[in-house]
């Protein structure tokens, strides 16, 4: 019989990320919790600062030392990643668990060509020739839907366009083969036909390679294409988590409610009609924050809200944080 | 109607070392400058074959022959001699290596010194960067003559002396601007993207950020050479820099000096040879970066 845990390629359990500021500490993420299985999506969603980012830079172990990162748990299949030393961490990294930043336009080296970029991870990692390396880029390329990949091999950064560099970036990830991916962000520099190509593409080399991924996105377009499971970030915390179904059908705290309000829906939202909005700004994270962070933008926030917020489950199965939770369906 | 041929082939892609002659060949300043420096360094080489004469050799019969243009040359010696007779071009050849010698060696050590620590504070940055910065201010707060002078009281004067002197002095230059061209670029995502393939810091300073910033190097060593050079001329027509009768075209300007009224041509060749050399390298500088600036590669 198969463990349970044998398919889950992440599990994080209280992460924590605190910045030293000038007076005081800045408590950007403040505790969350999730579990990744093998080719399942996560999508993170929330607004600016809401930690989404420094969420998944912390998986990868890329924040700088001044940034305190802490956790009770935090295992890369079944590795305590907490334990392991910087030589051991660089080893995984762009091997087994692969990043995608955000920016195609300051992510690629532009001192280099597309194919020295491309097989730098696959030479650092593995024991191939340099022939093999191109032969396995070109590979890439194609599945990355990158046309003549031969001849881009010797092309520079700046000789591509957004789209395709986005592209190459994916290439990039995909060259060790990981079992994870983290996507920060992938489409926001782009336009939106080329935003639905990536996502496409995404979900496709996902399925085909049963990759877990977790996309960092404030795109509920994009959640909603692409996503197996959701977690809502606001102020550091997961407030809202669950299949992408659940949430969308039945988002319980007032924040997702809000957040879905803001999307034009076609054929629904009439011609000059406000688009819903959250009043009001995200609270300082400067320094202990006590119950709900968001109580001083919900219509609902009552005494209650200033307590420690348990986290609830739903009868739907979604977990979420909050006392006065929404009940009713939410018309799709 | 040839020319409807010619438009179906299609053009066949310059190479990389076709697209870079050009560029060299295309940019004039670049291509003056380089022709100017490779006749220098050409005759700094091969002095002993090109000079008739010896540079160090005297002859109180033969002193003060003013060059070809003026009445009263001597055939044998073309572009005169000085004071003590020797032959003018011998020395003037012969000071090219000591001028040469001098901005080369130099600008090696005082970059490899100011690259190093510039590189590691801006990369770094926190307290090594306010450590590297304290030395930046204490070096800028030292004059360069007055540490020469007090090293030449301390230790005589040489051309070791100078080149070592003038090569521990002008780093600061090179640590400012490296400091600051990786501070840009530490935080670039292409940096971040290199830690998340893997990389150790090492790789990254030496192959990611590196290749980005050595146009900046290259700018700012050229224009150490050229500083050096004027340093090295400026200090041994003080008498601190190389000791007589080495031939340098700075001693050379400071031994004419007395003569400058009479015969101006014991200052105005080694003056115009100074000017020349320094330009070329400053053009060659220049020219350098702008061809190789990543944003112009093809």
């Amino acid at each position: 019989m198969e463990h349970p845990a044998a398919d889950t390629i992440l599990a994080v359990e209280g992460l924590t990320v605190d910045i030293p500021v000038s007076h005081g500490t800045l408590h950007a993420v403040r505790g969350i919790d999730f579990n990744l299985r093998r080719g399942e999506t996560l999508c993170i969603v929330g607004e600016s600062g809401s930690g989404k980012s420094l969420t998944s830079l912390s998986i990868m172990g890329l924040l700088g030392k001044r940034l305190k990162v802490g956790a009770r748990k935090m295992e890369f299949a079944g590795t305590d990643l907490r334990s392991l030393s910087q030589a051991a961490l660089r080893e995984l990294r762009g091997n087994r668990m692969a990043m995608i930043f955000q920016e195609p336009m300051t992510s690629l080296n532009p001192a280099y060509t597309i194919g020295d970029q491309l097989t730098e991870a696959l030479l650092l990692h593995r024991k191939v020739s340099r022939r093999d390396a191109r032969a396995r880029a070109v590979e890439v390329l194609g599945k990355v839907g990158i046309t003549a990949a031969e001849s881009r091999l010797a092309q520079y950064p700046h000789q591509l366009s957004g789209g395709l560099r986005q592209r190459v970036m994916i290439a990039m990830a995909l060259m060790c083969k990981p079992e994870l991916i983290i996507a920060d962000e992938p489409t926001t520099a782009l336009d939106v036909t080329i935003q639905a190509q990536i996502l496409r593409l995404l979900a496709d080399l996902k399925r085909e390679m049963n990759l877990a991924l977790i996309l960092v996105t404030h795109d509920l377009g994009v959640v909603a294409r692409i996503a197996d499971r959701v977690a809502v970030m606001y102020a550091g915390e997961i407030v809202e988590s669950g299949t992408a179904e659940e949430i969308f059908k039945r988002p319980s705290h007032p924040y997702t409610r809000g957040l879905m309000r803001c999307i034009p829906v076609p054929g629904r939202t009439k011609p000059g009609e406000p688009l819903g909005s959250i009043p009001g700004i995200v609270p300082s994270l400067i320094d202990r924050v006590e119950g709900c962070a968001f109580r001083s933008r919900c219509e609902f926030a009552e005494g209650a809200c200033a307590k420690p917020i348990p986290e609830r489950t739903a009868a739907s199965g979604h977990v979420y944080r909050c006392v006065r939770p929404v009940q009713e369906e939410r018309a799709a | 109607m040839a020319n409807m041929d010619l438009a179906a082939e299609p053009l066949p892609d310059p190479s990389p070392a076709t697209l870079l002659r050009r560029r060299v060949l295309g940019h004039h300043g670049l291509t003056f400058g380089l022709g100017v420096l490779i006749i220098i360094a050409a005759a700094a080489l091969f002095a002993p074959f090109l000079a008739a004469h010896d540079p160090y050799a005297q002859s109180l019969f033969a002193r003060m022959k003013p060059p070809f243009w003026m009445e009263g040359t001597d055939p044998a010696h073309i572009l005169g001699t000085d004071q003590l007779g020797r032959d003018y071009l011998a020395r003037l050849l012969y000071g090219a290596r000591i001028s040469l010698m001098i901005g080369v060696v130099t600008a090696l050590i005082s970059g490899l010194i100011g690259t190093t620590l510039g590189v590691v504070a801006g990369y770094f940055g926190g307290r090594v960067d306010l450590v590297v910065t304290f030395l930046i201010n204490v070096r800028l707060s030292m004059p360069v003559v007055l540490v020469a002078l007090a090293v030449v009281a301390l230790f005589g004067g040489s051309l070791e002396t100078v080149i070592l002197v003038l090569g521990l002095l002008l780093w600061d230059r090179f640590a400012v601007v490296m400091r600051a061209s990786v501070m840009q670029l530490r935080d670039l995502e292409y940096v971040n993207a290199a830690k998340a393939i893997g990389c150790s810091t090492r790789r990254i300073i030496l192959s990611e950020i590196m290749p980005n910033v050595v146009n900046n190097l290259i700018i700012v060593a050229t224009l150490e050479m050229a500083h050096a050079i004027l340093l090295e001329a400026a200090l041994s027509f003080l008498g601190l820099g190389v000791q007589p009768p080495t031939p340098s075209w700075g001693l050379m300007i400071s031994e004419g000096k007395q003569m400058m009224l009479f015969e101006p041509w014991l200052i105005t060749i080694p003056g115009i040879a100074l000017f020349l050399l320094v330009l070329a390298i400053n053009l060659v500088g220049d020219g350098l970066r702008d061809v190789t600036a990543t944003e112009n590669r093809g």
